[in-house]
C-alpha cells in the first residue's frame, strides 16, 4: 500500500562552473561569484525530479526545498516552486557564512529536524565543491540510514523504499526502512521543466527579507497570499548550537590552491599502425575511460 | 542551454506592442480571475510578465528537448501498430516535456484548467515550437481544435473534452477524404443519427489526417442523406477510447517526417454532434481552418527562423578563396534579403494575431453582455482585417519558408544537399506549408476579396497616415508611389469585367498588396525601435522591384492574351 510523504529537497545555489572562464578564480584563489551566473546545482535538480516522481504516484505527498545562501538564494526556492514543490526553507544568516561541508550539514540537519519529512534527498554533490559530503553528513546527524547514489525509485510499499544505485561497474538494488536520506547521481531522469501555471502562481513569492529590501508593486499582494511568502530562518529560528555555524564550526581550511595546467610531456604519440590504436583502445577499456 | 525565446529579441518586441495593452484586458474581460485562480494576473503588466516567464519555459523546451531531438524523430518517424500510431521516441518525449510545462490549452478559459492565454503569446510559442521541429508543431498545434470546441460545443461537449485537452490529450481534425481535397463540399464520411443509442455513428474513410490517431478528433461528416453540397455536412467530434476508427496507415512523406498523416476507417463511430447541423463546413470548419491558417502561418515563420540562422552560422564558418563566404556579396545579399523576408512576414504574423485576438476577445465578452456600438464596430473591422490578413499571412509565410529554406540550403552548397547539417531537414519540412490548410493558390482566392472590396487599400491607406520619423519619410514616400501603382493595378484588372481575368492576375495583385502591407509594417516597427530600419529598408527595396514586375505584366497584358495561356487546356494528354 503507498501513502503520502513529506519530502525534504536539498538543493544549493552554485556558480555555474561549467563555463568557466579565465576570471573564474580571485586572486586569493577563492571562487569568483560575480563572474559566473547562480545557478540551480545540476544534481540537485534529479533530485527534486525523484522526488516529483514520488509525488506524481503517490497523491498527498509534499516536496519541501531547503537551500542554504545568502539573500539571492530564495532563487533556488522559487525554481523549485515553478517545477512543482510545494514550500520551501531558506536558511540564510550571517552566522552560518563560511561553512565547510560538516557546519553545512549541521544546520541543515537542525533545519530538517523542525520539518521532520519522512524523506530526505539531496543531489550527490555540488558543482562548485565537488565534496559529496553534505548529504551523508546529514544522514549522520540525523542518525538516518542513506542509499547514495541513486539513480531511480523502483517502489515504495510498506514504509519502504527500493532504490537502483548507479556504481562505477554496474547498478546495485537497495531497500531502506524510511526515514532515511538519498543522494542522487546525474545518470538519474533529468529534471521536468518549469511548469506554466506553478510559475504565474508563484512567479511573485518572496522572503520577508525579500519584500523589506525591495520596492515592489507587488508587496502588499504577496503578503496577502500565504503561499507566496517563502519561509526564512535564521540562526535563532533552528535549534542548534551556535559554535558549530559557520567559519566556527569549520574545521577545514584552505591551505592553498593552484592552478593545474596540462603539460604536454602527460600526452602521447602514436602512428597510424593498427596495433597501436588497437593497445591504446585497451588501455583505455581497462582504466575505464571508455567502456 | 539554448532557449529559443530569449535568443530571439524579434519575439519581446512584438509581444510588446502597443495594443497589447488593451488585448490584455479584454482577453481578461478586466481581470475578473484574479481572486478566482491562483494564477490568474492582477493587471496587465502582471499578465505580459507571466506570457514573456510561460514563452521562457517553451523557448528552454525547444532548445533543449525538440530541437535536438528533431533528427532522430525525422530519421525514426511514427509506425502503426494495431491499427493505432505510435510515435518516435523523441516526439513522445516532446509530448511529455509539454505536458508536465502545462502548455496544452494555453488559449483555453482557467474554468477548464487553460492558461487563458491571448493569440499572440500562443501563436508566438507555435513559431518557437516549429523552429525545433516543425514536423512536431503540428501534433502540439493540432490543441487549436479545443478553441473550436470552446467556441462552438454545448456546454457537455466543453466540460468532458476541453480539461482532457488540458492534460495532454492530442487532438485531429478530420477534413480530407480521397476525392475531397481543396474542395471539401465533396466529404462523403457518412453520420447516421442511430435513435437506440442516442448517438451519431460515423462511417467512411479519411485520409491525409495528421496526427489521425488523436485522443480527441474533430471530424467533417454527411449528416443529410442525400445531399451533395457543404449544407449537407455537420461536424462532429470523437473520442479515441470508443476504439471505433482504425488507423489503416501512414503516409511515406517527404517532410514532416514526425508528424503522422493518416489514412482512417470508421466503423459505426459514436460521436457527438458539435454545434448545429448543417453548418459544418460554412461555419465550424471556416472557422476552425482560420486558426489553422494562422498556425501555419506561425509554423512557416519558425521555419524561416531556423533557415535563417542556419544560413547565417554556415556562411561565418565555411572559408573559401581565404576568407568566409558570408563576405562575398552574392551570399550576404542573399542573407540580408532572407532576414528580411522573416522581418516582413513575422510583422505580418503578429499584426494578424491581434486583430483575431481583438474580434475573438469581444466575441466572449459578448457572451456576458451586450457591446457597445463603438466596441461591436471595433469588433466588426477587427474580423474583417482579421478574415483578409489570415491568407495573406499564410500565403506570404509559406511562400517565404520555401524561399528561405532554398536559400538557406544553397548557402551551404554541396553539404546543404548531404544529410549532416539541419538545413535538409529543414528544406523539406517547409515544402508542405503551401499547400496543407489550403494552397497557396486557395489563399489568393480567399485574399482577393479583399483587393477588390477594397478593404487592402483602405488598410494600407491607414498605415500611410501613421506617423513617421523625418529620417523615414523617403520609405514612405516610395510606398506611396507604389501604392498609386497598385491601385492602378488593381483598376485595369477589375474594369475588364471577366471573372476568369480576375482569377488569372489574382495572385500577382495579392501579392502586390502584401508588399505594400509588410514594408508598412517594417516601417512602422522601425518607429518603435531602430533597429527594424534596415529590414524595412531592405525589405521596401526587395517589394518595390517584385511589384514593378507584376505592374509591368499586368500593364502590357491584353484581355485576348488569357488564350495564350488558356491553350494548353486544350492539349490531349496521353493516358
Amino acid at each position: 500500500m503507498t501513502r503520502s510523504l513529506k519530502i525534504v529537497v536539498l538543493a544549493k545555489q552554485v556558480p555555474d562552473t561549467r563555463n568557466v572562464g579565465k576570471d573564474a578564480m580571485t586572486e586569493q584563489g577563492t571562487v569568483n561569484r560575480a563572474a559566473l551566473p547562480a545557478i540551480f546545482n545540476p544534481e540537485d535538480l534529479h533530485a527534486l525530479e525523484l522526488a516529483l516522481r514520488l509525488k506524481d504516484n503517490n497523491p498527498g505527498t509534499t516536496i519541501n526545498l531547503l537551500t542554504m545562501g545568502p539573500s539571492r538564494a530564495a532563487d533556488i526556492v522559487r525554481e523549485g516552486l515553478f517545477r512543482g514543490a510545494d514550500g520551501g526553507v531558506l536558511l540564510t544568516d550571517r552566522k552560518f557564512a563560511g561553512a565547510d561541508t560538516l557546519a553545512t550539514s549541521y544546520a541543515i540537519s537542525c533545519a530538517i529536524n523542525k520539518l521532520n519529512p519522512d524523506l530526505i534527498i539531496a543531489g550527490r554533490q555540488a558543482i562548485d565543491g565537488d565534496t559529496a559530503q553534505v548529504g551523508p553528513q546529514v544522514a549522520e546527524k540525523l542518525g538516518l540510514p542513506q542509499i547514495t547514489y541513486a539513480e531511480e525509485v523502483l517502489s515504495y510499499e510498506n514504509n519502504e523504499i527500493t532504490v537502483r544505485r548507479r556504481l562505477e561497474h554496474g547498478v546495485e538494488t537497495v531497500k531502506g526502512k524510511l526515514p532515511l536520506v538519498i543522494t542522487v547521481n546525474a545518470s538519474a531522469p533529468t529534471c521536468r521543466p518549469r511548469n506554466a501555471k506553478q510559475l504565474m502562481k508563484y512567479k511573485h513569492a518572496k522572503t520577508l527579507s525579500e519584500i523589506n529590501s525591495q520596492n515592489n508593486d507587488y508587496t502588499e499582494f504577496c503578503q496577502s497570499k500565504d503561499y507566496l511568502n517563502i519561509t526564512e530562518w535564521g540562526a535563532n529560528d533552528i535549534d542548534g548550537d551556535e559554535e558549530q555555524f559557520g567559519l566556527k564550526g569549520s574545521p577545514t581550511k584552505v591551505k592553498k590552491i593552484e592552478n593545474v595546467v596540462f603539460q604536454a610531456k602527460e600526452s602521447k604519440k602514436l602512428s597510424e599502425a593498427d596495433p597501436e590504436i588497437e593497445s591504446l583502445m585497451k588501455e583505455l577499456i581497462a582504466n575505464h575511460t571508455i567502456g | 542551454m539554448a532557449n529559443f525565446y530569449s535568443d530571439n529579441k524579434d519575439l519581446k518586441f512584438h509581444l510588446e506592442h502597443p495594443l497589447m495593452k488593451k488585448i490584455v484586458e479584454l482577453k481578461e474581460k478586466g481581470f475578473i480571475d484574479k481572486d478566482k485562480y491562483d494564477y490568474a494576473p492582477v493587471n496587465h503588466e502582471d499578465a505580459l510578465d507571466s506570457y514573456d516567464k510561460v514563452l521562457e519555459i517553451i523557448g528552454d523546451i525547444c532548445g533543449n528537448i525538440i530541437a535536438p531531438n528533431a533528427e532522430s524523430v525525422d530519421h525514426e518517424g511514427p509506425e502503426v501498430i494495431n491499427g493505432h500510431v505510435k510515435y518516435a521516441r523523441g516526439t513522445q518525449e516532446n509530448h511529455e516535456a509539454l505536458i508536465k510545462a502545462g502548455l496544452y490549452g494555453m488559449s483555453l478559459p482557467r474554468e477548464y484548467g487553460g492558461l487563458n492565454f491571448s493569440m499572440v503569446p500562443y501563436v508566438m510559442a507555435a513559431e518557437l515550437v516549429s523552429r525545433a521541429d516543425a514536423g512536431f508543431g503540428n501534433i502540439w498545434g493540432l490543441q487549436d481544435c479545443a478553441e473550436t470546441i470552446h467556441e462552438f460545443a454545448s456546454k457537455d461537449i466543453k466540460d468532458e473534452y476541453l480539461p482532457r485537452v488540458v492534460k495532454g490529450e492530442t487532438c485531429s481534425m478530420d477534413l480530407t477524404e480521397p476525392d475531397a481535397g481543396s474542395d471539401l463540399q465533396s466529404v462523403m464520411l457518412k453520420a447516421t443519427w442511430n435513435e437506440e443509442r442516442g448517438v451519431w455513428l460515423l462511417n467512411g474513410v479519411k485520409r491525409f489526417i495528421t496526427n489521425g490517431d488523436a485522443d480527441i478528433k474533430l471530424v467533417l461528416a454527411r449528416s443529410e442523406e442525400g445531399t451533395k453540397d457543404a449544407r449537407g455536412l455537420s461536424y462532429f467530434v470523437y473520442d479515441k477510447r470508443c476504439e471505433c476508427v482504425k488507423v489503416r496507415r501512414i503516409e511515406n512523406k517527404l517532410g514532416i517526417k514526425g508528424s503522422p498523416t493518416c489514412e482512417l476507417v470508421f466503423t459505426n463511430a459514436p460521436a457527438k454532434l458539435v454545434g448545429e447541423r448543417k453548418l459544418g463546413l460554412i461555419k465550424y470548419v471556416m472557422s476552425l481552418m482560420n486558426g489553422a491558417r494562422l498556425g501555419v502561418g506561425a509554423q512557416s515563420v519558425g521555419i524561416c527562423e531556423a533557415a535563417c540562422r542556419e544560413a547565417q552560422k554556415y556562411a561565418n564558418e565555411r572559408a573559401q578563396f581565404g576568407k568566409i563566404i558570408i563576405n562575398f556579396p552574392a551570399v550576404y545579399e542573399l542573407l540580408t534579403v532572407m532576414k528580411a523576408k522573416l522581418h516582413g512576414s513575422r510583422s505580418l504574423l503578429y499584426e494578424t494575431s491581434r486583430y483575431v485576438d481583438l474580434y475573438k476577445a469581444y466575441g466572449f465578452i459578448a457572451e456576458d453582455r451586450k457591446l457597445t456600438a463603438e466596441e461591436r464596430t471595433e469588433q466588426k473591422n477587427a474580423q474583417k482585417a482579421a478574415d483578409f490578413f489570415t491568407p495573406l499571412v499564410k500565403l506570404f509565410s509559406s511562400e517565404y519558408s520555401n524561399q528561405l529554406a532554398y536559400d538557406s540550403l544553397q548557402i551551404h552548397g554541396g553539404s546543404g544537399f548531404m544529410k549532416d547539417y539541419p538545413i535538409e531537414r529543414i528544406y523539406r519540412d517547409a515544402r508542405i506549408t503551401t499547400i496543407y490548410e489550403g494552397t497557396s493558390q486557395l489563399q489568393v482566392v480567399a485574399a482577393i476579396r479583399g483587393i477588390t472590396t477594397g478593404l487592402a487599400l483602405s488598410k494600407i491607406r491607414e498605415y500611410e497616415s501613421s506617423p513617421f520619423k523625418p529620417e523615414h519619410e523617403y520609405m514612405q514616400k516610395q510606398l506611396v508611389e507604389m501604392t498609386n501603382a497598385y491601385e492602378e493595378a488593381v483598376t485595369k484588372v477589375t474594369s475588364v469585367a471577366d471573372v476568369e481575368y480576375v482569377d488569372f492576375h489574382a495572385r500577382r495583385l495579392v501579392e502586390m498588396a502584401g508588399h505594400i502591407i509588410m514594408s508598412y509594417l517594417l516601417l512602422i516597427d522601425a518607429q518603435r525601435n531602430d533597429d527594424y530600419a534596415l529590414s524595412a529598408d531592405v525589405f521596401l527595396k526587395y517589394a518595390a522591384s517584385e511589384n514593378n514586375l507584376r505592374y509591368s505584366y499586368i500593364m502590357n497584358f491584353d484581355a485576348k492574351d488569357l488564350g495564350l495561356f488558356k491553350h494548353i487546356t486544350k492539349e490531349s494528354v496521353p493516358v
